[in-house]
């Protein structure tokens, strides 16, 4: 049963998500939440593993939910259920492009959807921020640990960074450094 | 035989190789596939990419479809995209139980503290180059704003928000008085690039 859902959440998952990675958060959040396979914190610590490992966001996010909640078996039902949809319509559309592409549904789809990707993403940055700074829920407690500052600066140096365009992998490891450095030194 | 261990081992070589998903791995597809074996043109790269944009699912799972299926048929299709999928299958098994050996160890778990924050500085950077590439009108702002208060605010099932702007486009892009007011000048005018 858990192979059966594995497979179908991911389909929908595939289905249903444009303009990959980071747009699919959202979706991939909600139904692990409902589902209760993982916390959002395993989740995002997922996310850098993902971008320090080759392949796309979808395929590896897939194969980590299916091999937590189903060991290898679960990782193949949720891999070929993300993949399935995009093959299959692929295969269709191949025969023909040229009056897909032209498509005026298919445009009027595409006007609404590129913006809504933006939005989703938006989405997904609040939600890993709530996780990030505020993991135990919103209270006064949270100011006093040094976890949120720690957390803060890292922030902001990695925003730094990443708006001049150092590699992500690179600011992964730096964040994870200072992490380590700032946790043993203030003993969070 | 010959020409599907092909598609499947440059597949696999594609998918073993690239980091950061769907577009970064585009270039490589080009070099395999035009330069080195000649068996799809530069066009049909830009086609590609038209339609990984336009239908679900990873971007890499469409493209491997797609050429597979260019270069020979079903199984060319089948075998590209399982190449594609390999590598970052068995990498993923093999850290995941690496990572449920080592997750309780204090140091990987403040590791992973300094990490978060990191990958949120990456995701609000996606976030901004996703907003500039997005063409402007009222109804993209529309949109953006719409899908990103139903999800990260009420809660909205994410599959009705998606559902409800394609139906939105739709309704919008047949309807040419809600065109021109909501989308700006008429397509005709709107297609010259954005100045800097």
């Amino acid at each position: 049963m858990t192979f059966f859902e594995l497979f179908w959440t991911f389909l929908k998952i595939g289905a249903f998500t444009f303009g990959g990675g980071y747009a699919m958060l959202p979706l991939i959040t909600a139904e692990v939440e409902v589902h209760g396979w993982m916390s959002e914190q395993a989740l995002v610590n997922f996310i850098a593993v993902s971008e320090s490992t080759p392949g796309p966001f979808a395929i590896n996010i897939a194969t980590y939910v299916g091999t937590e909640v189903g060991g290898i078996a679960g990782a193949v039902c949720a891999t070929l259920g993300v993949t399935l949809p995009s093959f299959v319509i692929i295969l269709i559309i191949a025969k023909c492009y040229q009056r897909f592409q032209n498509s005026r549904l298919v445009k009027g789809c595409m006007s609404g959807l590129k913006p809504a990707v933006v939005g989703l993403i938006g989405a997904s940055v609040v939600s890993v921020g709530a996780t990030v700074f505020v993991p135990d829920g919103i209270s006064v407690s949270i100011f006093w640990g040094p976890a949120f500052y720690i957390s803060a600066g890292i922030f902001v140096l990695a925003v730094i960074l990443a708006f001049r365009k150092v590699h992500p992998i690179l600011i992964i490891c730096i964040s994870a450094v200072l992490g380590v450095a700032a946790g043993y030194a203030f003993r969070v | 035989m010959g020409k599907l261990w092909q598609i499947f081992t440059a597949f696999f070589k594609i998918g073993a190789f690239t980091f950061g998903g769907g577009y970064a791995m585009i270039p490589l597809i080009q070099k395999e596939m035009v330069e080195r074996r000649h068996w799809v043109e530069d066009e049909d790269i830009l086609e590609i990419v038209a339609i990984a944009e336009s239908t679900p699912g990873p971007i890499a799972v469409n493209a491997s479809t797609f050429v597979g299926y260019r270069v020979a048929g079903f199984w060319g299709a089948f075998f590209g995209t399982f190449g594609m999928i390999l590598p970052s299958f068995a990498i993923i098994i093999a850290i995941s139980f690496a990572l449920r050996a080592f997750q309780e160890l204090q140091a990987v778990q403040y590791a992973f503290m300094g990490i978060r924050a990191g990958v949120l500085a990456l995701m609000l950077r996606a976030l901004f180059m996703m907003y500039r590439q997005t063409k402007k009108s009222i109804l993209a702002y529309l949109v953006m704003a719409a899908a990103f208060i139903l999800t990260a605010f009420l809660d909205i099932n994410v599959l009705c928000v998606i559902i409800g702007c394609a139906v939105l486009g739709v309704v919008v892009s047949c309807n040419a008085k809600l065109r021109e007011k909501l989308c700006g000048e008429p397509e005709t005018v709107q297609d010259g690039r954005e100045k800097k």
